[in-house]
C-alpha cells in the first residue's frame, strides 16, 4: 500500500497557551485514533520547535555542524505523520482531517521507498 | 490503391488521440506508457492505411492497434510484471470497448487532468493534450511559452500523477460538485484564453476557442444530466457566436453594443439558447447558467438598444448572490449604468477594489465619459491602459481616449 508523508507547516513563535492547544491536541488525538481504526496509522510524532534544530553536512573528510533549521523560513514542519492510502484523494482526505483538527496548512507528499 | 492520404491520418487523430489515449490508459495504468502506444499505432496506421485502405472504424482500430502494440512492448521488455501485466490485457476482451465504457474513462481523464493537485495552467495543459489531442507545440504555441518549457510542464504533471498517485477515476458523489466545478472551470479557462489572451495573434486565440467549445460539447455528451455541464456549454456557444463580430477589419476590439448583429452566428445562437432554456426548466441554476442567460438575454436583442437590460441586472443580481466576486459585482454595475443611469453605477464601481485589472478602469472610464466628466474620464483610460495587456483592447481604450481628451 502506497504511504504518504502529511507535514505539518506550524509557524515559528511562541507555544499557545493551553486553552488554544488542549482543544487541538485533543482533535489531533481523536484523528490518529481514527486512522488506527482504517489501519492507515505508520507513524506520527510532533517536534520541538525548529530553533531547536541542528544541521550536520558533509565537507570534505569532515563535517561541518551548525546552528538549525536547515532552511530559514517563518514556518516550518512542527510535527508529520505517515498514512497508508490507496491513492492521493485518500490521503487527502486525511491531510484534511489533520488540517481541520490542527487548523494548519499540511504538505501531502508519496513517499518513494517505504521502509527504506 | 485506395486513396488515403496523410491527413485522413490527422483528422483521425485529433480525433480519437484523447478517446484512445484514455482507454489505454485504464489498461495500463500509465498515461505514458498509454501515449507511447497510441503513437505506436498512429505511425502504423499512417504506412498501413494508404495500402490496405482506412478501415471501418478507424477509431477503434487504433485503440485495438494501440493495445496489441502495448502487449508487444511489454513482452519485449519482458520484465516479470510487465508479462504479468501483458497477461492481464490479453485477457481483456478483444473487440474495441463498447461506448459506454469509452466514455467512463474519458470521463477518468478530464477529472484526473483537472486534479486539483494539479497547478491550474498545468490542468489546461494537460486536459488539451490528452483529452483535446493537441500536440505540444500546439498548446505551446497557443500560451506562448517556447515547446520545450511545455513540454517539460507536462512531464513534470504526468510525472506527479503517477508518482503521487493522482487516481485515474470519476469522483465519488459527494465530491464530485466541487470536482465538476473544477473540470468547469479548465474548460472556460481555455475558452477565455482564446477569447481574451493578454497577448498573442489571433489565429491562436480563435484555435483555442474552437477547442474549448469541442471540450465543453464533449463534457455535454459525457454529463447530460449536468445542469452546469450545459450552462458552460451554452455560455461558450453563444460567446463564440460573436466571434466575427467581435473583431473590427483592423483587428480591433468592438465592444457588445457596438456589434453588427447580423454578423452574428445564428446557428450557435439557436443552439446556446435552447441549451438555457433547456437549463431554466430544470430549475438548478449555477453559475454558467446564469452567465449563460445573460448572455442570452443580450443575443434576444436585434440590437443594442433593444437590450433587456432589467432582465440582464436581475440576473446580475442571482449571479453576484451566487458568487459574490468583485468582477461580477463590476458587471453587475454596468448593467445598473443602463437600468439606473451611470451615476449610480459609478457609486457602485468606486466602491469596489480589483487591483492589477485593467477592467475596473475601463469601466470607471466609459461612465464618466458618458457623465460628461472627459478629463477624469482620460486619466481612467490611462489607469486601463497602464493594465491592459491585449493589443486590441489597448487599441480600443486607446480609441476611446482620444474622444475624450479631443472632446
Amino acid at each position: 500500500m502506497p504511504q504518504y508523508l502529511l507535514s505539518l507547516i506550524q509557524p515559528d513563535g511562541p507555544v499557545p497557551p493551553p486553552e488554544v492547544l488542549e482543544p487541538i491536541m485533543r482533535d489531533v488525538a481523536a484523528v490518529t485514533e481514527r486512522m488506527h481504526a482504517a489501519g492507515a496509522w505508520v507513524f506520527s510524532a510532533g517536534l520541538h520547535p525548529a530553533e531547536t534544530a541542528t544541521v550536520v553536512r558533509p565537507a570534505g573528510e569532515d563535517f561541518l555542524v551548525t546552528d538549525g533549521p536547515y532552511a530559514e523560513a517563518k514556518e516550518h514542519v512542527g510535527g508529520f505523520t505517515v498514512v497508508e492510502a490507496e491513492d492521493l484523494d485518500a490521503a487527502l482526505a486525511w491531510g484534511r482531517e489533520v488540517a481541520r483538527a490542527t487548523t494548519l496548512p499540511v504538505e501531502v507528499r508519496p513517499v518513494a521507498s517505504p521502509g527504506v | 490503391m485506395p486513396d488515403v492520404r496523410t491527413p485522413d491520418v490527422e483528422a483521425v487523430f485529433r480525433e480519437s488521440y484523447g478517446r484512445a489515449v484514455a482507454v489505454l490508459t485504464r489498461l495500463l495504468g500509465d498515461i505514458d506508457a498509454a501515449e507511447e502506444a497510441v503513437q505506436d499505432a498512429f505511425l502504423t496506421a499512417v504506412q498501413r492505411w494508404p495500402v490496405d485502405g482506412v478501415p471501418p472504424s478507424p477509431a477503434g482500430w487504433i485503440v485495438t492497434t494501440a493495445r496489441n502494440r502495448a502487449i508487444d512492448r511489454l513482452r519485449r521488455e519482458s520484465t516479470r510484471i510487465d508479462r504479468y501485466r501483458a497477461a492481464a490485457l490479453l485477457a481483456e476482451p478483444g473487440p474495441p470497448p463498447e461506448e459506454g465504457a469509452v466514455r467512463d474513462d474519458r470521463l477518468r481523464m478530464l477529472f484526473t487532468c483537472c486534479h486539483p493537485a494539479l497547478a491550474p495552467a498545468t490542468r489546461v495543459a494537460l486536459t488539451l493534450r490528452l483529452v483535446g489531442g493537441l500536440s505540444t507545440a500546439e498548446i505551446a504555441h497557443a500560451f506562448l511559452v517556447p515547446e520545450a518549457t511545455m513540454a517539460q510542464r507536462l512531464v513534470r504533471a504526468k510525472t506527479k500523477i503517477r508518482d503521487a498517485r493522482i487516481p485515474y477515476r470519476v469522483p465519488t458523489e459527494a465530491d464530485l460538485p466541487d470536482r465538476l466545478a473544477g473540470v468547469l472551470a479548465v474548460v472556460y479557462l481555455v475558452y477565455t484564453a482564446g477569447h481574451t489572451a493578454s497577448a498573442g495573434d489571433r489565429l491562436v486565440r480563435t484555435d483555442l476557442c474552437a477547442e474549448a467549445v469541442r471540450l465543453a460539447r464533449e463534457l455535454a455528451g459525457l454529463m447530460p444530466d449536468e445542469p452546469e455541464v450545459l450552462g458552460l456549454l451554452a455560455l461558450v456557444l453563444l460567446s463564440e457566436s460573436r466571434r466575427a463580430a467581435r473583431v473590427a477589419p483592423d483587428g480591433s476590439l468592438v465592444p457588445l453594443r457596438e456589434q453588427d448583429r447580423t454578423r452574428w452566428d445564428a446557428d450557435l445562437v439557436a443552439e446556446g439558447q435552447e441549451l438555457v432554456r433547456h437549463c431554466l426548466r430544470r430549475g438548478t441554476p449555477g453559475p454558467y447558467q446564469v452567465q449563460a442567460a445573460i448572455q442570452a438575454v443580450h443575443s434576444d436583442a436585434p440590437t443594442a438598444a433593444d437590450t433587456d437590460w432589467r432582465q440582464v441586472l436581475a440576473l446580475y443580481d442571482h449571479l453576484l448572490a451566487l458568487n459574490p466576486s468583485p468582477v461580477v459585482a463590476l458587471n453587475r454595475a454596468v448593467a445598473v449604468a443602463e437600468v439606473d443611469g451611470p451615476a449610480v453605477a459609478l457609486a457602485l464601481v468606486d466602491a469596489l477594489d480589483l487591483p492589477r485589472s485593467h477592467l475596473l478602469p475601463a469601466v470607471r472610464a466609459d461612465l464618466l465619459r458618458r457623465l460628461g466628466r472627459d478629463t477624469e474620464a482620460a486619466e481612467a483610460y490611462d489607469d486601463a491602459l497602464a493594465l491592459a495587456g491585449n493589443a486590441r483592447e489597448r487599441a480600443f481604450l486607446e480609441r476611446r481616449r482620444a474622444e475624450v481628451a479631443g472632446g
